[in-house]
């Protein structure tokens, strides 16, 4: 998984949810479970990653626990990219 | 029975879970009428106790007005205690009618729609308008009761930065060409800042991108606005939001009942379509007979709203010249902060000693870190008793060394 896609989430989390831009955020920040996105909100996090990566989630995949870090998000769209190819 | 044991062990564990996270609600019993003058027991098994109520959506003071409490005497006098039924069989008096048609005049809309609760209210709206063509885009800080009617809901959803225009208008343009129908929807005033949401602004948006606005406008209907018409009287929009949500379990009365008011195609569907309208009792005579009284009272005079007003004004202003961190707002709920979950705790604990009777907020009510105590004044305190509130926070404040 590249770099540059970690950074792209992470900036987008950024500018999407946190209302502080000092703020420390990187791959491991609880972002469910530390409240920082809510699991209603989380809705525009999923549309973002499927129109960037052109995959499409369930609702079962993109789950709380699998959204909780950008690692975990990373985890999740590698196994989607992976079954794409 | 299959109420087992394990299933026992399991619920007890999720309730201690809640203790220890200090998130398990405690409820203290008032052995009086509500007012700002009550009598609470707490610790429960202690002896009741007179404190001043300062955590009561009871704004206009009408919980326990003479003149409500006679109209709902007389309502269950001639019209009865209960209906025994939902609307569409047998559930339905002219009085239901004729309170549906007096709050929707009010409120400037074509006609209004009654619910158990405004929690109903909104639990019912979003599946009987909006389908998986539509998309609602919502505030972030929208009350739970707006949240779970969208979830109900198979429409498409995004939400935006609470009352944050530059981002709503990023997800309108996002959404413009994805959507049939586009509702934003918003509290009027959001009730753990006591915030408005900018009205103005939103309706400037949705005329711009031809979305719908919906508001829930609880914490502001009877009292904000120069007549008492709500958060779009005040931004000067009544006629340019679409849908009303509000209840009468607040300022209007404080009993019971919910209402959605706006164009006469969505009462009727929801009188049609409306699952919690549909599947739970009539909202009982009583309670219509006394809100009937409550819309006169509020439609007749703004005494109660402006009294409300001047009362927010000077406890702010005295409490902000005592060196406490207030939320900035017009609005009668002020929230005074403290950041520290056990100290907004221990604030509230400690006034409550002193006869003041409020409640600390802390994470996930409120963000991390964002602990208060949110003080809701009423058109029922009289000066004396907020000079008694301020004197208190003086004193709690300086023994935990919030101020100097």
């Amino acid at each position: 998984m590249s770099e540059d896609l970690k950074q792209k989430i992470i900036a987008y989390i950024r500018e999407e949810y946190l209302e502080d831009d000092s703020m420390v955020l990187n791959e491991n920040t609880p972002l469910i479970s530390s409240g920082i996105v809510d699991s209603f909100s989380m809705v525009s996090l999923k549309m973002y990653l499927e129109e960037e990566l052109g995959i499409k989630m369930t609702d079962e995949e993109a789950s709380t626990e699998a959204f909780d870090t950008v690692n975990s998000i990373l985890v999740l769209v590698g196994k989607k990219l992976a079954g794409k190819k | 029975m299959a109420y087992t044991s394990a299933a026992r062990e399991q619920f007890r564990s999720t309730l201690k879970d809640v203790r220890e996270a200090g998130l398990y609600k405690d409820e203290r019993y008032i052995c009086s009428e509500q007012g700002v003058e009550i009598t609470v027991e707490y610790p429960r098994g202690s002896k009741p106790m007179k404190v001043l109520n300062f955590c009561a959506n009871n704004y206009l003071g009408l919980s326990s007005h003479p003149d409500v409490v006679d109209a709902a005497r007389k309502g269950l006098h001639d019209r009865g205690y209960g209906m025994s039924s939902v609307r569409f069989i047998c559930g339905t008096q002219d009085l239901h009618n004729i309170l549906e048609k007096s709050v929707a005049k009010f409120l400037g809309k074509e006609d209004a729609i009654l619910f158990s609760s405004c929690f109903d209210a909104n639990a019912a709206i979003f599946e009987v308008l909006f389908d998986e063509k539509d998309v609602l885009l919502n505030d972030r800080l929208i009350h739970a009761s707006l949240i779970d009617g969208i979830r109900l809901c198979s429409a498409q959803r995004d939400s935006y930065k609470n009352a944050d225009m530059a981002h709503l208008a990023k997800k309108l343009e996002l959404w413009k060409t994805r959507a049939r129908n586009i509702c934003i929807v918003t509290d009027g005033v959001f009730s753990m800042d006591g915030i408005l949401a900018p009205l103005d602004k939103i309706a400037d948006l949705a005329d711009e991108y031809g979305a719908m606005v919906l508001v829930d406008d609880s914490h502001a209907t009877g009292f904000i606005g120069k007549t008492g018409r709500g958060t779009p009287e005040h931004f000067g929009v009544m006629d340019r939001i679409d849908i009303i949500t509000t209840t009468l379990g607040k300022a209007l009365g404080g009993a019971s009942g919910g209402v959605v008011a706006g164009p006469r195609e969505v009462t009727e569907m929801l009188r049609n379509r409306g699952r919690p309208y549909l599947f739970s009792n009539a909202v009982p005579p009583p309670i219509i007979s006394a809100a009937l009284r409550v819309i006169d009272l509020v439609s007749e005079s703004t005494e109660l709203r402006d009294k409300l007003e001047w009362n927010a004004k000077y406890f702010r202003e005295k409490m902000e010249a005592a060196g406490f961190n207030l939320v900035p707002g017009q609005t009668p709920i002020v929230p005074v902060m403290f950041g520290d979950a056990k100290l907004a705790n221990d604030m509230a604990r400690e006034l409550l000693g002193e006869g003041i009777y409020v409640i600390g907020f802390s994470h996930p009510v409120v963000p991390m870190g964002k602990a208060r105590i949110r003080v809701q004044l009423s058109a029922a305190h009289e000066k004396e008793h907020i000079d008694k509130a301020v004197d208190a926070f003086i004193k709690v404040g300086k023994k935990l060394g919030v101020i100097r």
